[in-house]
């Protein structure tokens, strides 16, 4: 062991040096507490959805796929696809937003670059349920936006925000949009300036420069910004509960409410695990495409 | 230099916080002239570069290009192209796609661009990667690809910034012979920027010298070499033995030596520096001629030597250079006369370097015994 950690291995990939077993103690605790924590309570999850339920809970180890079929009633596959669509709504407006902020940032002299990431993550330093309560008292009938927007003479009566769908769209964009800006901003600033300049020399119009160059080259980094912002949104239940009013109910608060309030356990339990295949999937795309994407720049 | 120049630089001055990047620098470039920027690293010159192709905004001073005022245009639109020092290859695209980016922006038709594109990849000896990203390229590879893209547009006036400069010494000096063709054979005006004097010197028609954002000297490599304009130059360039003495009516009075002959203009009894080049050190092996020196170290560079020798009343030791081997060894005694010197005035500027009387240009063995190939040669 000790002989490979000495020498590369001549066949290792540039910029890559192959160890053999030697990270293994490094990788061991990690490995383990991932396995124990994750790979067990996802194979108890997979476990659970062929079974029946129990009548307080529980489960009845009588084997059916009637958990599975539900899947496919309109009510459940309403849900789904609206969870998915919603969450797909705010990661595009989360790119919308959050690249022109990321790129304005990487712009910024080293200073106010600071001072700008600091504003971006602040929030998450408060806790989030009262950072929703905040959004109630601000959209609410009574609340400040009506408030205002009567005061400006806008509107007349107040429009009803709070408890839409497009009130759960703006509360979990307001929740990860620092998600989308941060990997947006690591990209955009690592990217070397003088590629910018060349495009400009090489007669390329700023927009040029920016649409063949430098848009391109950020792509990897607005990936993983929305898988960042999509996976969460997808299976968040908190915000659709309370600043949604649980009327519309996204997956998350369907599998909350199939443990809680049904009991339904097993098809609890299926649900979680078909929101679970569901991210996994779009993550191993996401790594795909952006291996694709940044194959060229590696360096030799 | 009969008709105007393609490049007018006039009185250029750049300043970054407080601290002036150049201070006023005038020069001409003529039309298919091979021109260097030459200086060590802080000397202003990559600044002076980037003002011409748009990338800094000089405080005072006019650039022109075959009479049109370059920077009242926009970057985008300067009959200027450049080579970058990391090449700048755009990563995401192939090789054709990157030297394709230039004539796709003016608008050109796509089967011009690709006969264009293809003339010029043979030009350069890269038809055979066309569709291979630059990541997949080697260092002297992506430099082809860069230069490629540089001069598809054919443009007025071509930049490099250190073009050589990360490439290993073996690419580096067959990519010099190859770098002057090119020059030729597409009949553009190159303008290097670079810190190896080596490298100006062999490509370059016309050297400009460039010290702390001031322009030191502008002549041919030969007159550099021959007739070094100030200390500085004369250490800069190429190697040489520097005596720091007085003007006479005749040459350079060296305390505890004696007068150096030197044909100069100084006023006499002024601060002055003899410079002496390896090359014209003779020795003798009788001692008995004038000067007497020990030698203190031989080195074979295979075509030439070059001989150490401690003279007494000069500090550091006299460099001399003799075709072949060396014909005397470590402690002979012998005598030392100077062919031809050169006498250049020692400002209050070069009081921090007085005191060593053989300087080279570079303290890196290989490049100095670069420099000393370059002498024999």
């Amino acid at each position: 062991m000790t002989e490979t950690l000495q020498r590369p291995a001549p066949a290792a990939r540039a910029g890559r040096v192959r160890l053999g077993l030697a990270p293994a103690p490094f990788l061991a605790p990690g490995m383990i507490y991932l396995i124990v924590f994750m790979a067990v309570p996802v194979g108890l999850l997979a476990f659970y959805t062929f079974f029946e339920r129990g009548r307080f809970g529980g489960i009845v180890f009588e084997f059916t796929l009637d958990n599975w079929v539900k899947l496919f009633e309109p009510l459940y596959l309403g849900v789904i696809l609206q969870s998915i669509a919603l969450a797909g709504i705010v990661t595009l407006l989360a790119l919308l937003i959050g690249y022109p902020m990321a790129y304005a940032i990487a712009g910024l002299s080293p200073k106010w670059r600071t001072v700008a990431l600091v504003a971006v993550v602040l929030p998450f330093w408060t806790n989030f349920l009262i950072r929703t309560y905040a959004w109630i008292l601000l959209l609410n009938n009574a609340g400040w936006v009506n408030q205002w927007l009567q005061g400006l003479g806008i509107t007349d009566a107040p429009i009803s925000m709070l408890y839409t769908p497009q009130a759960i769209v703006v509360g979990l964009l307001y929740m990860y949009l620092p998600l989308m800006v941060l990997p947006l901003y690591a990209s955009l600033q690592q990217l070397d300036p003088s590629l910018r300049e060349a495009a400009t020399n090489l007669g390329a119009t700023p927009w040029r420069a920016f649409r063949t160059v430098t848009f391109p080259l950020s792509l990897p980094g607005a990936l993983t910004g929305c898988i960042f912002v999509f996976v969460p949104a997808m299976s968040n239940f908190v915000i659709p509960e309370l600043i949604g009013g649980g009327k519309t109910i996204m997956i998350g608060n369907l599998v909350r409410d199939q443990f809680f309030e049904a009991r339904d356990w097993p098809f609890g339990a299926t649900l979680a695990l078909l929101l679970t295949i569901f991210l996994v999937l779009v993550i191993v795309v996401q790594s795909a495409v952006s291996r694709r994407l940044t194959e060229g720049p590696r360096r030799g | 230099m009969t008709t105007a120049p393609l490049l007018r630089v006039d009185g250029i001055r750049a300043v970054y916080g407080d601290t002036v990047a150049l201070h006023g620098i005038s020069l001409d470039i003529a039309h298919n002239e091979f021109f260097a920027l030459l200086g060590p690293s802080g000397c202003g010159k990559t600044t002076l570069l980037r003002s011409i192709a748009g990338f800094e905004t000089p405080a005072e001073g006019r650039i022109e290009v075959d009479g049109e005022d370059l920077l009242r245009m926009p970057a985008h639109k300067r009959p200027v192209n450049m080579m970058f020092q990391s090449y700048a290859l755009f990563p995401h695209m192939s090789v054709e796609k990157n030297v394709a980016y230039g004539l796709e922006s003016d608008g050109v038709g796509r089967a011009e661009i690709r006969s264009r594109v293809a003339e010029v990849m043979d030009v350069v000896g890269l038809g055979a990667l066309a569709k291979r990203r630059p990541g997949q390229l080697s260092g002297g590879q992506r430099q082809r690809v860069a230069l490629a893209r540089a001069i598809v547009k054919r443009p007025k006036l071509l930049l490099l910034d250190e073009p050589l400069s990360a490439l290993d010494r073996q690419v580096r000096s067959s990519m010099q012979l190859e770098l002057k063709r090119l020059q030729h054979e597409v009949g553009l005006t190159f303008v290097v920027v670079t810190h190896d004097q080596e490298e100006a010197m062999s490509m370059a028609d016309r050297i400009a010298v460039l010290r702390d954002g001031r322009l030191e000297q502008l002549a041919t490599p030969q007159e550099l070499y021959a007739n070094p304009a100030s200390r500085f130059v004369a250490s800069f360039i190429g190697t040489a033995n520097l005596l720091d003495g007085t003007a006479t009516a005749t040459g350079v009075e060296v305390p505890g030596f004696g007068v150096v002959d030197a044909a100069h203009a100084l006023r006499a009894g002024s601060p002055a520096t003899a410079v002496v080049r390896p090359e014209d050190v003779e020795l003798s092996t009788d001692a008995a001629t004038g000067l007497s020196g020990t030698v203190v170290d031989t080195y074979f560079l295979g075509g030439a030597s070059t001989i150490s020798i401690e003279v007494p009343g000069i500090t550091a030791p006299i460099l001399a250079t003799v075709h072949g081997a060396s014909r005397v060894a470590r402690g002979d005694a012998v005598g030392v006369r100077f062919a031809r010197a050169a006498a250049v005035a020692r400002g209050a500027g070069a009081a921090s370097v007085t005191g060593d009387a053989a300087a080279t240009a570079s303290a890196d063995p290989a490049t100095a015994d670069a420099a000393q190939e370059e002498v024999s040669a």
